[in-house]
């Protein structure tokens, strides 16, 4: 789960990290007040879960609270990369003597919480990954350890040599780990990390991203999802047990299992179709999870035919084919469904369907071939 | 032989009395899995099935039965327990099913696991099943026959797909091994890799990857040095879209972004055949033996 640019900032406040002072708004009133509090000049930056904000329009440097006012306007309600912009941060515009770079991420391939640290921070920091990566600095925290004050002293004296600002930068580092780490976070972030010309240090930028599997656990977190940021039918989709990513094909797919549903996509490309969707039904499958996968399939205007694909294991198979008759006595269904259906209880399941006059088909190509053709027939 | 399990598993299941835990101990007893013990704490010295004795903990279910494999059924917040407790116990090979750990538990747990010389398969994994000896987890059995192609997976039903068009077409497997989707996990492709070219009984090895990370990439790096025996590999997510992603800490780490080309051009070069669909991979097997 990503948090806002706003939320990453509480967090990081409340563990020390200094930082300007700022406020959130949700209107262009709002806005104008926290600039005029502020005083001076302001900037004021849409808070959606994106990258390539700035380039998109979505920040943008106010002289006057009613510049910041009518900045707003304008980025509240915009769209940024499929998303809609419903809040804006208004923070002070520094002025900026240097910009470093801080990440701490989860490493797959060392197992640990990793540091990555340059001195050439800033919006070029994937740049200068690929042209320069010894520009970077690495460090892999042993957990059982956490981060220890020289390892923290070393990264920062990799990004500055006077000795007040080496110690606030370690410091730093420490009170990020500790936001990692007692957030459960995948991804803890400051960029840039700024130095002014009367040598204070401060972060400007900060992006966190907890682990899903924290959040059952940690409601504390949970309550920080923010659903008018996403799509509203991956909300759907979830709050229905269902993993489900909207993409822009015609071919609805209903899949269990991520690699399945993936690789069910792939065939759909292969056989020359496009898919609508990423959905995963998960292990175990009651019909209900079916009837809401098609419901929110069927949602979508541009798909064109649907394609089950179950291969039953923990899954019944059965448990789809009444799931599937079910969804389609609650709501019409007014394109062409092809179902493949191989595994437990498939003889069963085959049966529910004869009954209602569907049929099934229990080779994967077989059934992907077809639902292209649909689609193909339908558009 | 085979690879990690065999015959010679005497398995303990951890949350035998869930509801998962008891409907997959009954499944992997019919399968002819010798388990041998279950743990739920506080139903010490009851029967499941009327057949296995339920323990309070491994250490006892270890020291009564002489268990030397666990599988780990328990929710998310008790996992990382289950596993601690485990490798404790002395348990030598230890299967978690659970899905849903926190990965921040998981940089905990791994050192622990190799500090006590065990080896851990997961979390969030399918299992593994050696055809005709041994099942640990929850691959069904009726979709795997006894072989001698070896197959490693990151994920659960689309092993099962490619391991159903294998038997259908009368290639065995020696053992089909599930290692999970998971950032951090026990037993990665290299583990099982290794293993298979060690293993007698293997003569080939079908390995099925997805997009994101690297495993891949660094799997093929071992294959091109190490593995002589033939190799067939898949990516799934060729069509994946590219994520909403956030900050720059994941690109910076992997240098790129794990797509599906990239690794297929890993496979490739380590002279892994590349399946395009999940029913290729019979006619590349027989190809390659």
């Amino acid at each position: 789960m990503n948090l806002h640019e706003y939320q990453a900032r509480e967090l990081l406040k409340a563990a020390g990290v200094p930082m300007f002072e700022g406020g959130v708004a949700s209107t262009p009133a709002e806005a104008e007040a926290i600039a005029a509090h502020l005083g001076g000049g302001v900037v004021v930056k849409a808070q959606v879960h994106s990258g390539g904000r700035g380039k998109a329009g979505g920040v943008k440097l106010a002289k006057s609270p009613a510049e910041a006012r009518a900045h707003a306007e304008k980025i509240l309600g915009m769209t940024i990369k499929g998303l809609v912009v419903h809040k804006v941060l208004v923070v002070p515009a520094a002025d900026i003597a240097t910009e470093a770079y801080v990440g701490l991420i989860m490493d797959r391939g060392t197992q640990r919480p990793v540091f990555m640290v340059s001195a050439a921070g800033g919006v070029d920091i994937e740049e200068v990954a690929a042209t320069n990566p010894e520009k970077i600095t690495r460090l892999a925290v042993d957990p059982v350890y956490g981060l220890l004050p020289h390892q923290a002293l070393s990264l920062a004296f990799t990004l500055y040599t006077d000795i007040k600002q080496v110690r606030t930068a370690a410091r730093i580092m420490e009170q990020l780990y500790q936001v990692f780490t007692a957030n459960g976070a995948t991804l803890a972030e400051i960029n840039p990390l700024v130095t002014t010309p009367d040598g204070r240090v401060l972060a400007l930028d900060a992006k966190i991203s907890i682990d899903d599997n924290e959040l059952d656990r940690r409601p504390d977190l949970a309550a920080l999802r923010d659903e008018s940021a996403e799509e509203p039918s991956e909300v759907a989709a979830r709050n229905a047990s269902l993993t489900f990513i909207k993409l822009d094909g015609n071919v609805g797919c209903v899949v269990n299992g991520a690699g399945l549903a993936m690789a069910t996509m792939d065939l759909v490309k292969y056989y020359g179709g496009d898919p609508a969707n990423f959905l995963d039904i998960g292990g175990s499958s009651n019909p209900d999870k079916v009837v809401n996968a098609l419901r929110i399939i069927t949602s979508d205007p541009n798909v064109k035919a649907i394609l089950f694909n179950i291969f039953g294991g923990i899954t019944r198979t059965d448990d789809v084919a009444n799931g599937i008759v079910a969804a389609t006595r609650e709501f019409k269904v007014n394109v062409p469904i092809v179902i493949r259906l191989t595994g437990t209880n498939e003889k069963e399941a085959f049966r529910i369907l004869e009954g209602v006059g569907m049929t099934a088909l229990s080779d994967m190509d077989e059934a992907v071939a077809k639902v292209v053709a649909l689609a193909k027939e339908a558009a | 032989m085979s690879i990690f399990i065999g015959r010679q598993t005497r398995l303990v299941v951890q949350g035998i009395t869930g509801r998962d835990g008891s409907f997959h101990t009954r499944q992997m007893m019919e399968y002819g899995t010798q388990v041998v013990a279950g743990v739920t704490p506080g139903k010490g010295g009851q029967q499941f099935e009327g057949k296995v004795p339920v323990f309070n903990t491994v250490a006892d279910a270890v020291r009564e039965t002489g268990a030397n494999t666990s599988v780990i059924y328990v929710p998310p917040a008790g996992a990382a327990g289950a596993i601690y407790e485990a490798a404790d116990a002395g348990i030598a090979f230890i299967v978690c099913i659970t899905e849903g750990v926190p990965v921040m538990d998981m940089t905990r747990v791994m050192p622990f696991v190799r500090d006590r010389g065990a080896r851990l398969l997961g979390p969030n994994c399918p299992g593994l099943i050696t055809p005709g000896e041994s099942k640990v987890g929850i691959i069904p059995g009726n979709i795997c026959t006894p072989g001698r192609v070896g197959l490693v997976s990151r994920s659960g039903t689309l092993t099962y797909e490619v391991v159903n068009h294998l038997t259908r077409n009368g290639i065995g497997q020696s053992t089909c091994v599930g290692i999970g989707g998971d950032p951090i996990i026990g037993t990665n492709f290299i583990d099982c890799l290794r293993a298979f070219q060690d293993d007698a009984a293997t003569d080939a090895i079908v390995m099925m990857g997805e997009i994101g990370g690297t495993d891949e990439q660094n799997a093929a790096d071992f294959v091109r040095q190490y593995v002589t025996k033939p190799v067939v590999g898949f990516i799934a997510g060729q069509t994946a879209p590219k994520g909403r992603r956030m900050g720059h800490a994941g690109a910076i780490i992997s240098g790129s972004s794990g797509t599906a080309e990239e690794k297929m051009q890993a496979f490739e070069a380590a002279g892994i055949a590349v399946m395009k669909r999940p029913v290729d991979v019979v006619e590349l097997v027989k190809a390659a033996r």
